[in-house]
């Protein structure tokens, strides 16, 4: 674990120079009555991977959900404050919530594949979105985003069986490939790995780290170890509150906070 | 962790034990009863169903067959009215059914009273006519010529038939038999005590209607002392005739020599020899006295084992058909003239007042094109209503109200379904009544509330997973809906449809509201020609007097009950084909 907080330390160096990709400010979430979000501002670096921990309920997949706007679905959910990626504002009535999330990629927390063919589980983003002129077109982008999960050598003979016939791990690799598809800028990873084995866990932890090359990454995880091994920064969040955030080596070796210390030395959570 | 520890540790004492012990006990007890109470519940509703299959299929069996008697017909050359062609419109106005009726006379020539002339008519049905029409139809040369026909029987001769050997004892003659002359009052002799049984099952069926009559004397007797006036008059008259009968039992049984006599009153006595048949009026060990009932063509002697007798144990006069009618049906049948066929006629023909000319297609062509309206209408109002609501509608009090009497309209009675039919789309709108259109809005009515929950609970079943997946690589909401859980529901939505379907099917009061109860013989050939749905039929059969109808009740029964098994039998099998498991 050592090992992989000194990498990342030393990757910081390059990343902490990039311009910010996203900007929240002041961002406020209610369900219904119940206050989920308070008061949260963060600068989320782009081509990097920033991890979000902290306790079950704290309010970390609520602001995952904010950045591609999936807490619209949820009726009673109501969000304030402001959130910018590149500098637009993502609540700009101008801007259409399905071009935002053809940009923010998400991967869920259970492995989701649509119960059909492998090919057709890729290639439907692409199609909804019009990305590709022709079949072969669309064979292409099927083929590079398989490639780039990782997922191609398993499955290249076999493109045609059902996205659910696979191992969990697979699956969730298929469902990065889906992500990846439709170009995003942003990729959403709310907890990919709590459902997988470890094994299955490395191969996806070593997926984020390759991807960080092309996309801003932000994950949502419970394993204080995954966020250290794979995240350059880290935020604590603790009931509603963005309690702390800085880089992944700084947030586990010397933290600010009284609760994120206790947070990471397993006192509560 | 400590709890348990410590009861681990804490001295087993005999107290504790046995305490533990009678609560597994109690447990397992438990357990068994519960057990035996849901198998008592499945073998109760098992027997129901089985006693309820068996009954039906054991009535309306006989019916999916029917009698037909082989007749060489002779269509006379002058059948056609001077002048004209073998059209259709002629040939209507031709009575075919009295050329086959003569032709059966000419099996029989004995026959010149009126009366019995009527009865042997009646063994025909009165459309063993149309089969030879059509067939002088297809091929006008017939007409001179002779045809080999299979007509219908009647519904009563067809019955006897069917009902064959139940309460008719058949015996072989064992001694010579000969015949006293061919034909009116005759006397059968045999060698052999051939007779002495019949004559025993004469006697017995005496004494008991004997006795039944004394009773009833006694009755009346004691209720003598009550009556006053007229009434006891009357009673004092009736009392007199009973008496009467008893003696005049009574004398028969005394009869010297074991002679008995026969009447309408008692069971009857048939003999067949050669081709004659003997109704026996007086019975003696070794042989009848009677008339013929179909003459000889020879008096010679009949060896043993080639003539036999019939004894039919239920008394003429509580039959439908007579002993006359059981000798030409015997004696056709011995001809080898009469077959049994499967009867097309019962899918091939509408309504009837004749039981064996009725059939069922009218009634079912009315309930496919019935249900083809409810279909065209239900699925995709229905499918439309259950996609809003569940994905689309705002939840708010409005929508809160019309799921509340969505679910509320799915337990109206069927009858108010169809008293809003008769006022709005007969009374209203004016649309013609007995129609399969109005029925089948009426039924739309009455099924959309279910496949609408069906399909809300389909839709509803789909992971929630699979539409943010949708979402999440930037469908819109009405993509994600369309393209990923709507496929995934319909299987679900199909079943919800065809059970609402199958409802429908089965489904009287509210046709009843709209005139689809009439007697409707014509086959429907539109949507809104007037028809009756199976059903309707079903019920109007049931309500018929004749005895054969019966059995066309339980038959179409069948036919519904098999439509219904395929529809349920489609359902479950698309469930099973479709249905994903998450």
């Amino acid at each position: 674990m050592d090992m992989k907080v000194m990498t990342a330390t030393s990757g910081n160096g390059t990343d902490a120079t990039l311009a910010p990709k996203i900007l929240a400010r002041d961002v406020n979430v209610h369900y219904g009555e119940k206050h989920a979000l308070k008061e949260v501002n963060v600068d989320i670096p782009q081509r990097s991977v920033m991890a979000f921990i902290g306790p079950s309920g704290c309010g970390k997949s609520t602001f995952l959900r904010c950045i591609n706007r999936m807490n619209d679905t949820i009726s009673i959910a109501k969000v304030t404050g402001s959130i910018t990626i590149d500098g637009s504002d993502i609540h700009d009535p101008a801007l259409d919530v399905v071009q935002l999330r053809a940009r923010v990629g998400m991967v869920f927390q259970k492995p989701n594949p649509f119960p059909k063919s492998i090919y057709e589980n890729v290639a439907y983003g692409p199609r909804i979105h019009g990305l590709a002129s022709g079949k072969d077109e669309l064979d292409e982008i099927v083929t590079t985003s398989l490639k780039k999960a990782g997922l191609i050598a398993e499955v290249k003979d076999r493109l045609g069986d059902s996205g659910t016939s696979l191992s969990g791990g697979q699956q969730q690799r298929l469902c990065i490939a889906r992500a990846i598809a439709v170009g995003p800028e942003v990729i959403l990873m709310d907890e990919p790995c709590s459902s997988l084995d470890p094994i299955a866990t490395a191969r996806i932890e070593e997926l984020i780290d390759e991807l960080r090359a092309n996309y801003t990454i932000i994950i949502v995880t419970h394993s204080m170890q995954q966020a250290a091994r794979v995240s350059q920064r880290t935020a604590f969040f603790h009931l509603g509150h963005l309690v702390e955030e800085g880089e992944t080596a700084d947030i586990f070796t010397n933290p600010f906070d009284k609760r994120t210390q206790d947070y990471i030395t397993g006192r509560f959570g | 962790m400590t709890e348990i520890f410590s009861i681990e540790k804490a001295p087993a004492t005999a107290e504790r034990n046995a305490f533990v012990a009678a609560r597994i006990a109690q447990r397992y007890r438990s357990e068994r009863l519960f057990r035996f109470f849901g198998l008592a519940a499945v073998a109760v509703t098992a027997a129901f169903v089985v006693i309820l299959l068996t009954d039906i299929l054991i009535r309306g069996i006989p019916a999916f067959t029917q009698h037909r008697l082989a007749l060489d017909v002779a269509v006379p050359a002058d059948v056609l009215p001077a002048g004209t062609e073998a059209s259709t419109d002629v040939l209507r106005s031709v009575d075919f059914a009295k050329i086959v009726r003569e032709s059966l006379r000419g099996a029989f020539p004995d026959v010149s009273e009126r009366k019995r002339r009527k009865a042997l008519d009646g063994l025909l049905s009165s459309g063993a006519g149309d089969e030879l029409r059509r067939r002088v139809l297809a091929d006008p040369s017939l007409i001179g010529g002779t045809v080999s026909l299979s007509a219908p029987l009647s519904a009563d001769a067809d019955l006897q038939l069917k009902s064959g050997s139940s309460g008719i004892e058949r015996k072989l003659g064992t001694g010579t038999a000969s015949l006293s002359g061919p034909a009116g009052k005759v006397s059968v002799t045999s060698t052999a005590e051939d007779f002495s049984a019949a004559a025993q099952l004469v006697r017995a069926a005496i004494e008991r209607q004997k006795d039944r009559l004394a009773t009833e004397v006694t009755r009346l007797e004691q209720l003598l002392p009550q009556t006053v006036g007229e009434e006891r008059q009357g009673l004092d008259q009736k009392i007199a005739d009973l008496k009467q009968r008893v003696a005049s039992y009574g004398t028969r049984l005394s009869a010297a020599g074991g002679d008995i006599d026969l009447d309408s009153s008692t069971p009857t006595v048939l003999v067949a020899l050669g081709d004659a048949w003997i109704k026996a009026e007086r019975v003696t060990p070794r042989s009848i006295a009677g008339a013929t009932l179909v003459p000889s063509s020879s008096t010679a002697p009949a060896a043993p084992g080639a003539w036999r007798m019939l004894v039919i144990e239920t008394p003429e006069s509580n039959r439908t058909t007579s002993d006359q009618e059981i000798a030409w049906l015997e004696s056709l049948a011995a001809e080898n003239r009469v077959s049994r066929h499967f009867n097309w006629q019962f899918f091939t023909s509408g309504d009837s007042r004749e039981p064996e000319l009725a059939g069922i297609r009218g009634a079912l062509i009315g309930s496919i094109l019935t249900l083809l309206v409810t279909l065209a209408l239900c699925l995709p109002i229905g499918v439309a209503a259950a996609v809003y609501l569940e994905e689309f509608a705002p939840k708010n009090r409005l929508t809160d109200i019309i799921e509340v009497n969505i679910n509320n309209l799915a337990a109206v009675p069927s009858i108010v379904f169809g008293l809003l039919g008769l006022a709005v789309f007969l009374n209203f709108f004016g649309l013609p009544r007995s129609a399969p259109l109005v029925g089948g809005l009426v039924l739309a009515l009455l099924v959309l509330p279910t496949i609408i929950i069906a399909s809300r609970a389909a839709l509803k079943a789909v992971p929630p997973s699979i539409k943010e997946a949708a979402l999440g690589v930037g469908a819109s909401h009405q993509q994600a809906v369309f393209h990923h859980v709507l496929p995934l529901a319909l299987p679900g939505i199909m079943t919800g449809t065809i059970i609402g379907m199958a409802h429908a099917l089965g489904e009287t009061a509210p046709l009843l509201m709209i005139g689809m109860v009439a007697f409707i013989v014509e086959v429907p050939d539109g949507l809104t020609s007037a028809a009756t749905a199976l059903p309707v039929q079903i019920y109007l059969w049931s309500d018929l007097p004749e005895v054969a109808f019966q059995s066309k009740t339980a038959a179409a029964i069948i036919v519904l009950l098999g439509v219904l098994f395929v529809m349920n039998g489609a359902a479950i099998y698309l469930r099973r084909r479709f249905e994903r498991r998450w």
